[in-house]
Order: C-alpha cells, then sequence, then structure tokens
C-alpha cells in the first residue's frame, strides 16, 4: 500500500523558460471524459499574453543567429526528451478522448524529427543563386519572420500541436502559441519536455486559456510578425483575427498545411547582390 | 574652505566655516532607517496608475528625461541624431513634448548646441573627469569652463568618491564650490554615484555636503557603475532636499540616472518624487530622468494608449 501523499500538479504558463502563474491569478478547471476531476489549469490574461511576446522577441536573435544545424539538433532533442516521457502523453491524451493515442504520440515525435531533419535543408529548398544581367552573385536567402503567434485547435491533438510550433521555430522564429481549454493538458506537458531539452528560454512560450480572449490581443500585437489561425474555429472571430493582423501585414496561416509550406509561410526572402570582380 | 553664508541660515553656515565643523554636521545627521527606506519605495512603487493619468505622467516622464549618450564611440553624427530625437520624440505627432535637455560629453556640447538651436532643449555636458573623477582640481576646472565655452546650459560633475569614503569631506566640498564658479550661469548637476557609496547614510550626507556647496540638482549615477539609480536611494536623496528646502527656503533638483528603462520605472520615480516633495517638484526644472532607451519605450506605451494595441521596437527610431 501507498502511503505517500498524492502530489497534485499544478499546470501553469510557459514564458521565457519559467513556469509562471497567470497575472490575473485566474483557474479553470480540467476534467477527463467521464468528468473527472484532472487538474486546475492557469487562465493566462492580456498581461500574459504581452509578456509571452517580450520574452518571444528577446529570445529572437540569438535563436535565428544560431546555425540551422544548431537548431536542428535542438528540435532533435525535443523528439527524444518527448519518446522518453510518451506514457504520460499516452495517458493524457486517452483520458481527453483521444483514441490510438499511442500511435499518436508516435507520430508527434516522427512530425519533430522531420522538421528537425529540415532545417539545415531549407535554404537550399526555398533560396536560390539567380541568373542576372551583369557581374553580380545574386542570392535570394530565407531569413525567419520573427514572432509567430500559434492558435492551437480545442481538438486535443500532439501531432498538431508540435508540427504548428516546429514549422515556426525551425527556420529561427520564436512563438507563443495560445492554447485552449481541451488541449492546456497537453499543452503543459510539452512545456515541461520543452524546458529539459535544449530550447533556449523564450523561443517557445505556451499561454493555456480563452482563444477569443488572448487572440485579438496578439493579432494587433504590432511586434507579432506572422499567426496561425488554424486553431480558430470560430468564423466571425477568424475574420476579425486576420483583420487585425493587417495592421502590420501579418503572415496568416488559415489552415494549418504542414510540411515544408508551413515552414515557408514563415519565411521572408532577402535577395543579395554581391558584386564580381572582373 | 569659503563660507558660504550668505545664502544660509546661520545653522547651516556654521557647518560650512571649517572642514570640522563640516564633518561634525554630516556625522550629526539623524541616520537612514534602511529596512524603512527600502520598505517605503517598495510600497509607492506598487501604485497603479492607468488611462488618462498615465498619459499625462508620460508626457511628463518625456519633458523630463535628459537624453544621454556617453559612450566612447560617440560621433558627430550619433550626437546629431539624438538631438533631432530630442526636438521630435516623434516625427509622426508633433503634440509629444521635447525633452528636457541632450546629456553628452563635453567636447560634443558643441555640435548639439548647434543642432539644438531654436529649440528649449537644453544641453547638458558631463564634465569633471567624468565617470571616475580621477583628475586634479585644476583639470576639472579646464574640463567644466571647456564645456561651458562649448555652449553647455547645465554641467553633469561628478564628486571625488575616493576622497569622500576617506573622510576628506573638505575637499569633495571645495571641489564642487570651485566648479560651481567655473559654471557661471551653467547649472550645477552633482553626480553622487550611490553605487560606489555603500550606505544610505553616505548617501545623505554626500546629499548634504553637496547641496551646501552649492549643487543645482543631486544626481545619482553616472550609469558606468553597477548598481546605478534605485528607489529607496532615490527616496534618501528626495527626503534630503526636502530637509534642506525646510531650512532655507531652497529647492534643489534632483535626477536619477541609470538603469531606468521602462515607462513602469519612470511612472514609479513620478509618484516618488509626489509623495515626498510634493507636485512643485513635478516640473523639468526640478526633476530629471538621465536616460536614453527609456525615451522609445515611453513612446510605445504612449502609442499604446492612443491606438488601444501593443507596439513594436519597429516603428520607433534607433539610437
Amino acid at each position: 500500500m501507498n502511503d505517500s501523499l498524492d502530489v497534485k500538479r499544478t499546470a501553469k504558463l510557459y514564458i521565457n523558460g519559467a513556469f509562471p502563474r497567470s497575472e490575473s491569478g485566474r483557474t479553470f478547471v480540467v476534467n477527463d471524459q467521464n468528468n473527472k476531476f484532472l487538474a486546475n489549469v492557469s487562465k493566462a490574461s492580456r498581461k500574459d499574453a504581452r509578456d509571452a511576446v517580450v520574452a518571444a522577441r528577446s529570445a529572437f536573435n540569438k535563436w535565428s543567429d544560431a546555425s540551422a544545424y544548431n537548431r536542428g539538433q535542438v528540435i532533435y532533442r525535443i523528439a527524444e526528451i518527448l519518446q522518453g516521457r510518451s506514457p504520460q502523453f499516452i495517458a493524457e491524451l486517452e483520458s481527453a478522448g483521444v483514441k490510438k493515442a499511442a500511435p499518436h504520440v508516435l507520430e508527434a515525435i516522427d512530425k519533430i524529427v522531420w522538421y528537425a531533419g529540415f532545417s539545415d535543408k531549407i535554404s537550399m529548398v526555398v533560396g536560390s543563386a539567380n541568373p542576372v544581367a551583369g557581374k553580380f552573385f545574386n542570392f535570394s536567402i530565407p531569413e525567419p519572420t520573427g514572432v509567430v503567434a500559434v492558435c492551437v485547435s480545442n481538438e486535443p491533438s500532439l501531432v498538431n500541436l508540435v508540427s504548428q510550433i516546429s514549422a515556426a521555430i525551425v527556420s529561427g522564429n520564436t512563438v507563443v502559441v495560445v492554447v485552449p481549454e481541451n488541449s492546456s493538458l497537453i499543452a503543459v506537458s510539452l512545456a515541461e519536455v520543452l524546458a529539459t531539452s535544449d530550447v533556449p528560454a523564450g523561443v517557445v512560450n505556451i499561454l493555456t486559456g480563452d482563444s477569443a480572449e488572448l487572440a485579438p490581443w496578439l493579432a494587433s500585437h504590432l511586434d507579432v510578425n506572422a499567426m496561425d489561425l488554424s486553431g480558430i474555429s470560430d468564423k466571425n472571430l477568424k475574420t476579425e483575427l486576420e483583420a487585425s493582423a493587417a495592421t502590420n501585414l501579418k503572415r496568416i496561416l488559415r489552415t494549418f498545411p504542414d510540411g515544408l509550406s508551413a515552414i515557408k509561410t514563415y519565411v521572408e526572402i532577402k535577395t543579395v547582390w554581391h558584386p564580381q570582380g572582373f | 574652505m569659503k563660507s558660504i553664508g550668505s545664502t544660509l541660515t546661520s545653522q547651516l553656515a556654521d557647518a560650512t566655516t571649517s572642514e570640522s565643523s563640516l564633518k561634525n554636521f554630516l556625522f550629526g545627521l539623524s541616520p537612514v532607517d534602511q529596512v524603512g527606506a527600502n520598505a517605503r519605495a517598495a510600497m509607492l512603487s506598487t501604485r497603479s496608475i492607468k488611462t488618462t493619468a498615465k498619459a499625462a505622467g508620460i508626457d511628463l516622464a518625456i519633458s523630463m528625461i535628459d537624453l544621454t549618450t556617453l559612450e566612447g564611440m560617440d560621433t558627430a553624427s550619433k550626437v546629431r541624431t539624438l538631438c533631432a530625437k530630442g526636438r521630435h520624440p516623434d516625427i509622426s505627432d508633433r503634440t509629444i513634448p521635447t525633452v528636457a535637455a541632450i546629456c553628452v560629453y563635453g567636447d560634443m556640447a558643441k555640435i548639439a548646441k548647434e543642432a539644438l538651436a531654436g529649440s528649449n532643449v537644453k544641453v547638458a555636458a558631463v564634465a569633471t573627469a567624468f565617470p571616475s573623477g580621477r583628475a586634479s582640481l585644476k583639470v576639472k576646472i579646464l574640463d567644466t569652463q571647456e564645456a561651458v565655452q562649448n555652449g553647455a546650459d547645465e554641467i553633469d560633475m561628478v564628486i571625488d568618491r575616493g576622497a569622500f569614503l576617506s573622510g576628506q569631506y573638505g575637499k569633495v566640498f571645495d571641489e564642487i564650490q570651485q566648479i560651481k564658479i567655473a559654471c557661471g550661469d551653467a547649472h550645477l548637476k552633482v553626480i553622487l554615484e550611490t553605487g560606489e557609496l555603500k550606505t544610505y547614510d553616505n548617501v545623505k550626507r554626500a546629499s548634504w555636503l553637496s547641496m551646501l556647496a552649492g549643487a543645482d540638482f543631486i544626481k545619482t549615477s553616472t550609469g558606468k557603475v553597477q548598481p546605478a539609480a534605485t528607489l529607496p536611494v532615490t527616496l534618501v536623496m528626495l527626503q534630503t532636499i526636502r530637509d534642506f528646502e525646510k531650512i532655507t527656503n531652497h529647492k534643489i533638483g534632483m535626477k536619477p540616472a541609470g538603469g531606468i528603462r521602462t515607462t513602469k520605472d519612470a511612472l514609479k520615480y513620478l509618484v516618488l518624487v509626489k509623495e515626498t516633495l510634493s507636485d512643485e517638484w513635478l516640473t523639468p526644472d526640478l526633476f530629471r530622468l538621465g536616460a536614453s532607451s527609456l525615451l522609445n519605450d515611453l513612446l510605445m506605451q504612449r502609442k499604446k494608449l492612443q491606438s488601444g494595441h501593443y507596439h513594436s521596437l519597429d516603428y520607433v527610431s534607433m539610437d
């Protein structure tokens, strides 16, 4: 018989590599399929979103300056740690009602490895050396867009969660992820995976809470450069978000395409004219 | 030591008659309650300032900034750029007040003066072998005179911390007096470099000493030493200014400098001034904020209040 006390888990936000409670002090309750209590989860506020963007922005330079090879290694490391904790994810997905949770987690790990492998190949696939009339070397090089706000669906899916994050960070962007209630527990667990892999603080920030409350602040935020709206199911909200995202011409994903086209959404092409000799 | 009794009440005039009487006076001051000062500064910094009060605070803070560049790599064009920014902090909005002054090294004062011609923005120059203060009095006086000749309206001098810490209060006092004379019409700000004074009692003594010797402003730090300006140190200095005014009826200005980077910080300082002195000090004539990156944060917060959405450094000018 086990006499020790059950240590209840407090699911918190993940901002700048730390696990703060919401500034607002709010929480919401997550129950399993049978309405049994699972956890109290922090409910992020506007100010938490603001802090997360500041953290993402300050992490951007270092992360985007890291070599593509290095970023690939770091993202691969996420898969390593995630694999070691797969039983926890399987249990959490099952309690959230996901069927066939075990192959689902394996697929999520595969996705991370796929994106990690793409890290040092993006510039070859997306970039080019252009023939021009004149004595110039002419290159087009992809560069990360900046801070990406990712809205995750309320249907819990670890595969989507890790793919949406990886597609943004693989090219050197930093992200703020907004996770609604049903997906919140796996996101908090993923935050714990990220914190113990080598992802620098601030590269991924996770806010659990109400998308309808948080996403408008991120959409109108001038320091956010791109937004993945694929997780927003409310059509009116989505239209509003797109409209305010247009104020600073954010890159927008309406549906998440997965794979290379997702990566391409979050890069800007810089073309360099380099004078040749005679 | 020269007594400056004519401008002070007899009690204070006696304090400046000799080095020993100055020392007696400084050590006769009541000690600073360190825990109390920290607690009061912390308590006042929890005040929440929103909407219209925040907007007014932001504009007031902008008008109090001594926009500063004190780097070895300063160039004439960097100074001109800074002056342009000081005159029009945001070119898209002419309702923004100008900053109070541009703070540069003495040799750049001329360039700043030219760039600021026709505006109300003052030129402040650091002098007296800034930031260390390790030079002879002769050199310090020359340094000051040159800066004034170059057009500086305000001189930011450093005290000789080595002399102060080894108890040569008369030497520090004389230096400030001499520099005050060298300043002529220029305002004199005396930098205590509180990060090197170690105790609040020393800060209080150095504040008194500077004010007795003729400082128009007392200033916390050079910005080159950590810790620079902190709220409790500023509180101690403000309280000293209050005590000095009670006795002499003479208002001395205050300038915290170094490490003030966010709007939140700036507003905390304004609260401290309002609560310790009064609204009378909430003017650029008596309170300044020595800063450089603070201005951009104030501009971003100002735009946030106007537009309702968060701003980005991408839309303000880089220094």
